[in-house]
C-alpha cells in the first residue's frame, strides 16, 4: 500500500496532519501498537522538521507485509553538517517552531531511535531527504 | 489509577473534553517541550503542560497519552479541542502553575515517569 502526502512550509497548525493520517491506516491494519506508535512518533518529528525548516516537501509510504519503508524529501537549505545535526540539543529553529514546542535538537535523535534505520541525506542550497525503515 | 474526574478535582480544573478512554491513570509527564513528551512511552500517562498549541494535542495523539492538562490558565482553542474529541484525548484546563499542579498530583499519588 503506497501513500504520499505535501507538506508546506511554516504550515504549523497542519503539521502531523500527515502523521496522523499513516498512523489512521496503520490502526485500520490492525499493526501492533508499539510499532505504530514508533512509526507516528518518527513521521511526526519528520514532518514537523519540513515545516520548521524547508520550503516543501513529500512524504511517500510504501507499506507492505513485512516492513514499512518512508520517505520524506524536502526542498529548502538542507543541512550543511549532518553529523553535528544529529546531536541531540543542536539547533537552528526559529522562535515560531520553540512556542511550538520544538526547536530544542531531538528531532533527528528521535527519529533515529523509533526507527530500525534511518538514512539522512542533504545538499546545502537544495534540500533534504530522510529514509526510514521500520520492520 | 485515578479517573479524569479524580485528576480533575486534584488540580481543581475544568473538564473541556472528557472524551478519553475508559483507562485509569497512574502516571504524569510534565513538559512544556514536545519533542521530550514523543520520548517517552508510558501506559497511562497525563501530559501536563503549560504549552497550549494544536501540537500538544497532536504531541499526545502520536504518543496515545490520553489526558492533557494545560496549566497555568493558558486558553485552549476549538481547534484543539476537536482534534482531541476526534483522538479521545481528555483534556482538563487548570489555573494551577506547573509546580502547583504537579505537587498536587504527586502529593496524592500519581508516580512520576522518571
Amino acid at each position: 500500500m503506497k501513500m504520499q502526502f505535501h507538506i508546506d512550509e511554516g504550515d504549523f497548525s497542519g503539521a502531523g496532519t500527515a502523521s496522523s493520517e499513516v498512523k489512521k491506516v496503520l490502526k485500520q491494519l490492525n499493526i501492533s501498537p508499539m510499532i505504530i506508535r514508533r512509526i507516528a512518533v518518527a513521521l511526526y518529528e519528520a514532518e514537523v522538521n519540513v515545516v520548521a525548516h524547508a520550503y516543501r516537501g513529500v512524504m511517500k509510504v510504501n507499506i507492505e507485509s513485512d516492513k514499512i519503508q518512508i520517505c520524506i524529501e524536502d526542498e529548502g537549505p538542507g543541512i550543511e553538517d549532518i553529523e553535528l545535526a544529529m546531536e541531540e540539543g543542536f539547533s537552528t529553529a526559529s522562535d515560531k517552531v520553540r512556542e511550538m514546542g520544538f526547536g530544542a535538537g531531538m528531532g533527528l535523535a528521535n527519529i533515529r531511535r523509533n526507527t530500525d534505520e534511518m538514512k539522512l541525506s542533504s545538499i546545502p542550497g537544495k534540500g533534504t531527504t530522510i529514509g526510514i525503515l521500520s520492520i | 489509577m485515578v479517573t479524569v474526574h479524580q485528576i480533575n478535582r486534584l488540580v481543581n480544573g475544568i473538564i473541556l473534553n472528557g472524551t478519553a478512554p475508559d483507562q485509569g491513570f497512574s502516571h504524569c509527564f510534565a513538559s512544556d517541550l514536545m519533542s521530550n513528551v514523543l520520548t517517552v512511552d508510558k501506559e497511562g500517562m497525563i501530559l501536563l503542560t503549560g504549552l497550549s498549541t494544536l501540537q500538544t494535542m497532536r504531541t499526545a495523539e502520536m504518543s496515545n497519552v490520553h489526558c492533557v492538562i494545560v496549566a497555568r490558565g493558558k486558553r485552549v482553542t476549538n481547534e484543539m479541542l476537536k482534534l482531541a474529541k476526534e483522538h479521545g484525548i481528555a483534556v482538563i484546563f487548570c489555573s494551577f502553575s506547573m509546580f502547583a499542579a504537579s505537587g498536587r498530583l504527586y502529593e496524592n499519588g500519581i508516580k512520576p515517569v522518571y
